[in-house]
């Protein structure tokens, strides 16, 4: 990314406006893209640190019996995998994605608010070190899984305070950044953009934004009363004192449903660009897709105790909440067929992107089936906290959320550089991602249904083939994702020229499209006009 | 940074700000006082915490400071004053969810919570574990965590601190007026009444909290009465005085003489942040105290 492009679109007069020199230029980072680059990066690093603690998973189950570490330590890894993977790999990946993508798409020269989007990246770092901190001090690393479960989370030693304060920097992080989403949108699209003229990326994100405004506060009021129960003596989940231990997962559940919503609702709008572009057509549907977005966003709020259905709820509460889940069914239909009828009778290319948004088709579709059966409340009775749930959960982020991140760095990853990737290397990547991904989670439906339970480090030996199976299955996922990492490393370094375009023989829509390989710095500084 | 070198963006041209060493001043403060807080809690030594408070202290103080001169010497346009004004209002509606997630627990410990421990539907918890308890509210649970108490009635002192917040609202608004028509001796008067029936607010909860401590036995381990009620009324203390701070600093920068009747997103922003605080305290003075 050099700086020359910077001045030929400036109007004149201005010096200070390039990339400062060295390390200041990030640490003071204004610059949208600077922020945007930073806020991969560092998801990149977290999807591996994350991903070498599902390797230390899979290899305690490879084989039943226990093989290299003590349970407590298994639980520990299992818990922090998946902060680490939902908090620091998949959402900080989209906001990056937001970032670059945003203002060239709505043809804005940054975000709205660029100091504050520093503070929202820089945040991030801090609030991960905490968390990864208590993996080593007395008592070890939160163990009672991501969702922080009391009475059991209360049982953390020292890191227990620790894991508390990342969220809340977390969540302070996700708040300032989705705000400056919210803004940017609203307030900085190039004259005759409409909201219904926005690119579908912005609509979801703009659309998630709102999510990550309602629920992160919530999550940060529900760690605030765990850590209360544990050292200030409150006893809002404690029972004796009048509490109650369910009211917890009520509170979390109201965030963390909307949460998963947070972290697919981005990659929706990945797909929507990418299909339509690879099969030269528009998105079938435009309407449709922002209403559905918008309806499964305000569905996701009334659905979160079909997480609880084993809790001993009330019947109405069990009935209310299993219809209320599969009304969102609908609007994801409506989304699954649009993509489809996007490609219909489009003359289709099969470029890296276009690959990873079919698997995510496909794939994800599988984990949305599988979500509607965990949906029915007397069958969730045998399904949950089995294998069932975690393969339904892994379908949906993994060839869901991360699939479609793969696919829009592809997508723009030349736009960013000015450099075109290996596309064969792209492809090989794709390949083996897929089938080793399903090789991994396929088989832990049929773990599930045979009643492994999850969050254990050690299974009876009825189990043991198909755990054998998925481990090998992650093992190779995880080195395959190495090919990634190579791929982008060598793009940004260099590589055959990228057009203006990137994709000419599909001639994408878009802002984006219409400025350099890599764009100036200072994105549009004349406001595009968009008819 | 406090540049010298300012671009005073032309009218239909965004502002973008150059590089500031704020935000990670704030990042590696809030880092330390996150951190410090760990070890307060640890082991008990709250040193770096405090450490910690001072920068993020020190860190406001800069930001703001090098906002304000920005604003003062017009380096804002509109669209961005427009930013500023929906980055705060948004702002401010994650702060009502996060007091969302307080009233409710309340709302689930009176409603759900007692009524199961006191036997009514699941019958588990009171048959196997308390049999005899039969719920209600104040309540501080089937075993009775911190002994008897005492509640504070709604018609006493929080009917007077409603009275007071009420009355600072009608104030702020008043000084608004002040300030659209240009009368700034009125607004100075009436921001300068706001704040201080702000921290006439604060001073008056904090001899309620001490009552509640020493007379009524009343503490934030009574149960989940206590634990609503001090996490409630104590996270809405705070807001009012930060509240009650900016609502001073807006005094002070009126008396040095800025905002004028068209361009006072400051004072806005503040006033705002005023009235959700008292919106906040009328949702509590009928749910915590009176109902
Ligand atoms: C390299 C690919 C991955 C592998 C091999 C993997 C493997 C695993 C395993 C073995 C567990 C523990 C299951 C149990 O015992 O309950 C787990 C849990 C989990 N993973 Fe992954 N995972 C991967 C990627 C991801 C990604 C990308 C995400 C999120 C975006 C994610 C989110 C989670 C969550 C939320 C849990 C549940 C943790 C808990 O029960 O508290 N995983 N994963
Ligand atoms: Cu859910």
């Amino acid at each position: 990314m050099s700086a020359s492009h910077t001045h030929d679109t400036h109007a004149a007069g201005h010096d200070d406006h390039g990339p400062m020199k060295g390390w200041r230029r990030w640490l003071f980072a204004t610059n949208h893209k600077d922020i945007g680059s930073m806020y991969l990066i560092f998801s990149l690093a977290m999807f591996l640190t994350g991903g070498a603690m599902a390797m230390v998973i899979r290899a305690e189950l490879l084989k039943p019996g226990m093989q290299f570490i003590d349970p407590g330590f298994f639980n520990s890894m299992t818990t922090v995998h998946a902060l680490l993977m939902v908090f620091g790999a998949v959402m900080p990946a989209f906001t990056g994605l937001a970032n670059w993508m945003i203002p060239l798409q709505v043809g804005a020269p940054d975000m709205a608010l660029p100091r504050m989007n520093n503070f929202s990246f820089w945040l991030l770092p801090f609030a991960f070190t905490l968390l990864i901190l208590t993996l080593f001090v007395p008592g070890g690393a939160p163990a009672g899984g991501w969702t922080l479960y009391p009475p059991l989370v209360l049982q953390t030693g020292d890191a227990f305070p620790m894991a508390v304060f990342a969220v809340h920097l977390m969540g302070a992080s996700s708040i300032m950044g989705a705000i400056n989403v919210i803004v940017t949108i609203m307030n900085m699209r190039a004259p005759g953009m409409t909201l219904l003229k926005m690119p579908l990326f912005v609509w979801t994100w703009l659309i998630t934004a709102y999510l990550l405004i309602a629920v992160m506060p919530v999550l940060a009021g529900a760690v605030t009363m765990l850590l209360t129960d544990h050292y200030f003596g409150t006893s809002f989940f404690n029972a004796a004192g009048g509490g109650d231990p369910v009211m917890f997962q009520h509170i979390f559940w109201f965030f963390g449903h909307p949460e998963v919503y947070i972290m697919i609702l981005p990659a929706f709008g990945v797909v929507s660009e990418i299909i339509p572009t690879f099969s030269r057509k528009p998105l079938f549907g435009y309407d449709a897709m922002v209403y559905a977005t918008a309806s499964i966003a305000f569905l996701s709020f009334i659905v979160w105790a079909h997480h609880m259905f084993t809790t001993g709820m009330p019947l109405v509460g069990e009935m209310f909440f299993m219809l209320s889940t599969m009304l969102i069914a609908i609007p994801t239909g409506v989304k699954v067929f649009n993509w489809t009828a996007t490609m219909w009778k489009g003359s289709l290319s099969f470029e890296t992107p276009m690959l990873f948004s079919l698997s995510f088709l496909f794939l994800f579709t599988i984990g949305g089936f599988s979500g509607l059966m965990l949906a029915m409340a007397p069958v969730d009775f045998q399904y949950h906290d089995t294998y069932f749930v975690v393969a339904h959960f892994h379908y949906v982020l993994v060839p869901g959320a991360v699939f479609s991140i793969m696919a829009a760095t592809y997508y723009w990853l030349p736009k960013w550089t000015g450099n075109m990737y290996n596309e064969k290397l792209g492809k090989l990547h794709f390949w083996l991602s897929t089938i080793f991904v399903n090789v991994l989670f396929f088989p832990q439906h049929f773990l599930g249904l045979a009643g492994m339970p999850r969050r254990i480090p050690d299974y009876s030996t009825q189990f043991a083939d198909w755990n054998f199976v998925s481990s090998i299955g992650g093992f190779c996922f995880g080195l395959t994702q190495l090919l990634f990492v190579y791929n982008i490393i060598s793009c940004v370094r260099g590589g055959v020229k990228a057009s203006d375009k990137v994709w000419d023989s599909a001639s994408p829509h878009g802002l984006e499209w219409t400025l350099s390989s890599p764009p100036p710095y200072h994105s549009f500084e004349v406001p595009p006009e968009v008819k | 940074m406090a540049h010298a070198h300012h671009d005073h963006a032309p009218a239909g041209k965004y502002y973008v700000p150059h590089a500031s060493h704020w935000p990670i001043v704030g990042s590696v403060s809030l880092f330390i006082t996150m951190f410090g807080a760990t070890q307060w809690l640890n082991s008990g030594s709250s040193t770096m915490f405090w450490v910690g408070i001072a920068c993020v202290l020190g860190l406001f103080f800069g930001w703001f400071r090098d906002v304000i001169n920005e604003s003062v010497s017009g380096t804002y346009n509109e669209a961005v004053d427009r930013s500023f004004r929906m980055g705060m209002m948004w702002f401010i509606f994650s702060e009502v969810m996060f007091f969302a997630a307080f009233f409710g627990a309340l709302y689930y410990a009176r409603n759900i919570a007692q009524p199961w421990l006191s036997g009514q539907g699941v019958k588990f918890a009171n048959s196997v574990l308390w049999q005899n308890f039969s719920g209600g509210w104040p309540s501080n649970g089937p075993a009775r965590l911190g002994g008897e108490f005492e509640v504070i009635p709604a018609f006493s002192l929080p009917a007077v601190n409603t009275m007071i917040l009420l009355t600072s609202g009608v104030t702020i608004t008043i000084a608004h007026h002040a300030l659209k028509e240009n009368k700034r001796g009125i607004l100075k008067v009436f921001l300068a009444l706001t704040f201080l029936l702000g921290f006439l607010f604060v001073y008056l909860q904090s001899t309620e909290y001490a009552e509640a401590y020493k007379e009524m036995n009343l503490k934030l381990s009574t149960g989940i009465y206590g634990s609503t009620f001090f996490m409630l009324t104590g996270f809405h203390g705070l807001h009012v005085t930060i509240g009650a701070i900016m609502l001073t600093v807006i005094w002070l920068r009126s008396m040095k003489g800025h905002f004028n009747p068209d361009n006072h997103f400051g004072f806005e922003a503040v006033a705002w942040y005023w009235h959700f605080v008292d919106v906040v305290w009328l949702g509590l003075f009928i749910f915590v105290y009176w109902l």
